[in-house]
Order: C-alpha cells, then sequence, then structure tokens
C-alpha cells in the first residue's frame, strides 16, 4: 500500500501533507501525556505485525492493520501510523518523506474510518456476534479504503496511471477479506484476555464516563 | 533486527543533524516538482553525489534500491501501454506510446534520486538523534514522543514475535490459507498485543517512579559549525542549478 517517491505530482503530495497534518493534530490533541507511552508501545505492535506474511491463496502478502489500530486507538491512530510509517521509511525506505503525508493519509484516514463503522455495528449489534461482526467490517474496511484512496492518488496524479491504480484494487480484495478475518479474530481474543483495551483511548469519552 | 546499516562514520554523518533533516526536505520537495528528463538526471546525479558522501554498504544499499525498483516495474508493466499519446512501436493490439514511456522514465528517475537523497541524509541518523532533530525543528512535542517510544520498543517486540513464532512452530504450526491459520496468527498477534500493553504499563510505573516528568532530555548537544552551513548552502546551490536546468529545459 506504500507509493513510492517521485511518482505522485506535486498537488497530489501537498494535498495529502495538508490532511496528514490536520488528522495528526486532532490525533495528538485527543492523546494525553500519560496515553503515550501505551500508544507508542501499541505502534511498535503494529508495525511488527504488519511485517507477518499471511498466505492468501496461493501468494503471500503482508498484514496492514490500519483497521486494528483504528478500532483500538481512535483518532490516535493517525499519529500512530504516521509514526510507524516514519520508522518503515528509516529502516526499510518503503516511501520517503515527500509520499509520508499521503501515505500517512490513506491508512491513517481509512483507520479513523474503520474505528466509527466499527463503533456504529457494535452498537447496532450488541453482544459477542456484534462484537465479531464489527471487527470484521473494521478490518476489511481499512484496508478497502486504503486501497481506493491509493488508487484515487495514483488516478489524479496523471491519466497514464489508472491502469496500475485498477491493478492496486484488484490485488486488494483478496488481502480485504483476510485482514478482515484477522482483525476479527484478533478482537475477539483481546476481548476475552484483556477487555479494557478495547476502550483505551478517550475517544468515547460519554460510554467511558457511564462504565 | 531492525540494523541501520547507513548508520556507520562518514563526512555526511557527521553534519548536523538538523541541517540534514532541512536539507532532505528542500531536496525532495525540490524533486518532487522536475517534469523533464535532463534535470530528473541531475537531479539522480546529485542523489547519487550525496550517497557518496555517505559511504554506504553495498548489500543493504543494492536490496533498497532493489525494493524501490521492483514497485516501479509494476509502473513499467503498465503505464507505457495505456497513456493516450502518439505510438512509438506497435505489436498486435499493443501500443507503447512515447508519453508513457517517458512519464515511466521521469517517475523511475525521481523515484531512485529521492531515495538515493533519503539514504544519505536520513538513513544515516539513529532513531533518537532523529527524534531528538525532529524536537527542535518544533515538531509537536506528542508526536516526537511517540516516535521515540515506537521506535525504542520496535527491537523489543520483533524479538517477542520471533520466540512466539517459532513456539507455534514447534507445534507443528504450518501456515496455509486456512481458517486454522488466520485464527493462529490472530491469537499470537493478540497475544503480542495484550503483553505489549503489560509492557507500556509497567514502563510507564517505573518512568513514573524515577521520576519522569513527560519530557525527555537529550544529552546530545547539536551545534552548527561552518562546515555543515557551508555543505547546506553547497546542497541549495546544486538544488538550484537542478531547478534551473527544469526551467530551461521547459522555456525550450
Amino acid at each position: 500500500m506504500h507509493i513510492a517517491e517521485g511518482v505522485l505530482s506535486p498537488a497530489v503530495l501537498g494535498a495529502g501533507a495538508a490532511l496528514a497534518a490536520a488528522g495528526t493534530a486532532i490525533g495528538l490533541r485527543k492523546l494525553e501525556y500519560d496515553q503515550l507511552i501505551g500508544v507508542g508501545v501499541l505502534s511498535a505492535a503494529f508495525f511488527v505485525g504488519s511485517l507477518v506474511h499471511v498466505p492468501v491463496g496461493l501468494a503471500s502478502a503482508h498484514l496492514v492493520l490500519n483497521g486494528l489500530v483504528g478500532v483500538l486507538l481512535g483518532w490516535a491512530a493517525f499519529p500512530s501510523i504516521l509514526v510507524a510509517l516514519l520508522l518503515q521509511a528509516l529502516l526499510f525506505q518503503f516511501g520517503g518523506f515527500t509520499v509520508l503525508g499521503v501515505n500517512a493519509c490513506t491508512m491513517g484516514l481509512a483507520g479513523v474510518a474503520s474505528w466509527y463503522v466499527y463503533r456504529a455495528v457494535r452498537r447496532l449489534l450488541p453482544g459477542a456476534a456484534g462484537l465479531r461482526a464489527a471487527a470484521f467490517c473494521g478490518g476489511a474496511l481499512g484496508v478497502a479504503l486504503a486501497a481506493v484512496l491509493t488508487a484515487l492518488a495514483l488516478a489524479f496524479t496523471d491519466e497514464g496511471f489508472k491502469a496500475a491504480a485498477g491493478l492496486l484494487l484488484t490485488a486488494h480484495l483478496p488481502i480485504m477479506i483476510v485482514e478482515g478475518l484477522i482483525t476479527m479474530f484478533t478482537v475477539s481474543f483481546i476481548a476475552r484476555v484483556r477487555p479494557e483495551m478495547l476502550r483505551m483511548t478517550r475517544n468515547d469519552a460519554p460510554e467511558n464516563s457511564r462504565s | 533486527m531492525f540494523d541501520q546499516p547507513f548508520a556507520r562514520p562518514s563526512f555526511l554523518q557527521r553534519r548536523d543533524p538538523r541541517l540534514r533533516v532541512a536539507a532532505a526536505t528542500a531536496l525532495a520537495v525540490a524533486l518532487a516538482f522536475l517534469q523533464q528528463i535532463p534535470s530528473c538526471c541531475l537531479g539522480l546525479g546529485l542523489g547519487c553525489g550525496l550517497l557518496a558522501l555517505a559511504r554506504p554498504p553495498l548489500r543493504p544499499l543494492l536490496r533498497r534500491l532493489l525494493a524501490v525498483n521492483a514497485f516501479l516495474c509494476v509502473l513499467w508493466l503498465t503505464t507505457p501501454w495505456t497513456t493516450p499519446g502518439a505510438p512509438l512501436w506497435q505489436w498486435g493490439f499493443l501500443t507503447v506510446t512515447d508519453a508513457g514511456l517517458r512519464l515511466s522514465l521521469l517517475t523511475t528517475l525521481k523515484s531512485n534520486a529521492m531515495l538515493c537523497g533519503f539514504l544519505a541524509l536520513i538513513a544515516t541518523m539513529s532513531l533518537p538523534e532523529l527524534g531528538h532533530a525532529l524536537e527542535r525543528l518544533r515538531c509537536p512535542d506528542k508526536l516526537v514522543h511517540l516516535f521515540l517510544f515506537t521506535g525504542r520498543h520496535i527491537h523489543l517486540l520483533a524479538e517477542e514475535w520471533r520466540v512466539l513464532m517459532t513456539a507455534a512452530r514447534l507445534r507443528g504450526f504450518r501456515p496455509r490459507s486456512s481458517l486454522h491459520t488466520y485464527r493462529t496468527l490472530a491469537s499470537l498477534l493478540g497475544l503480542l498485543l495484550v503483553r505489549s500493553h503489560e509492557r507500556a504499563r509497567r514502563t510507564r510505573e517505573a518512568m513514573l517512579l524515577r521520576g519522569f516528568s513527560g519530557r525527555f532530555r537529550s544529552v546530545t548537544r547539536f551545534a552548527v559549525r561552518p562546515s555543515d552551513i557551508l555543505f547546506f548552502l553547497g546542497l541549495l546551490l546544486c538544488l538550484g542549478g537542478v531547478l534551473w536546468t527544469e526551467y530551461l529545459c521547459a522555456q525550450s
């Protein structure tokens, strides 16, 4: 889901950087100094988890996990994903400085969207089955939306990239389902083992104050 | 596991980290605007020159270059055939257009130039060095803290994940594309997250006990020396030259 440097047009890069800055600012505002260590260690766990290769059909793909970050962290997923991307750029040269904004946007926005979807489904269907359904939707949507946004960034840059964008979208369809399944199993594991982790951030303040 | 093979003594490694971050940003932004082949070639030359100053180890360098160019291969497979433009070469219903070829070439040159610049200027920094440089450049406090905490823990968690996977493999776990595989991997991932949550709690308590006030203090002092400024100005001059070439090519 990374776009390499030098591919996108300056307009797309600028828009991505501005949106990423706004998203990060919102995410940081919702994050207390007290929670920084917790979110930092979780970001590290996601960084490691996204290096895991999973067999998908005959091929294998690495996990993206932005849906899971979103479900667990809410808006704080934005800075968390930005930091993980910066580390990936530094340690593996996946992407670089100029595309950092665009990449953080595609994955961060998708992560925050999956958090909203997760919460909405949760509210519609309480209970264990609802939790599983919500987590599946969150995980699948995270990858799907990130792929769509990445494809849009490519398509907006140049007409000629449209085919490559289409290729990217189709390639991500099976990954979407696998990612949804992984997110579903991970969230239900956490719900059984350490349910308070699902209420870590202050995003759902009204719910927290009731519980 | 995540060692940084590029962070080793060199001319570039001794320059001030703040100026390196600023230089890398200027370089990346300037290169992103290029639209002409000659100026892109010059940009690539500038990137290679910087890389030579950083004296990178050869094998990791080739691996990084390969990784980026693998992504560009996907573009080469589609873009020359699908971009509208004057046909250069026809084979059955497949047509290579000059616009498509030009776009692919331009993208490849720019991508590699930026990668070289990034490897030379940023990848030569250790994680804490980059974190503190970002802090001095007025990056938000919380973001820098998050970066430092995350960077500090990736090695520990990667080791923990390796242990979990080894344990699973010893019990006969073979990853296939089946629901069982996904459930097992997800449980391991959940376990990693739960453990890291615990670790974060313990770390926080330990840090509070030792008087952590919410601020990281760095013992490294950054000092800008005349040679740093000279290097920075030289780089800006080269960038100006690249942009000037771009302007001249666009005019003609």
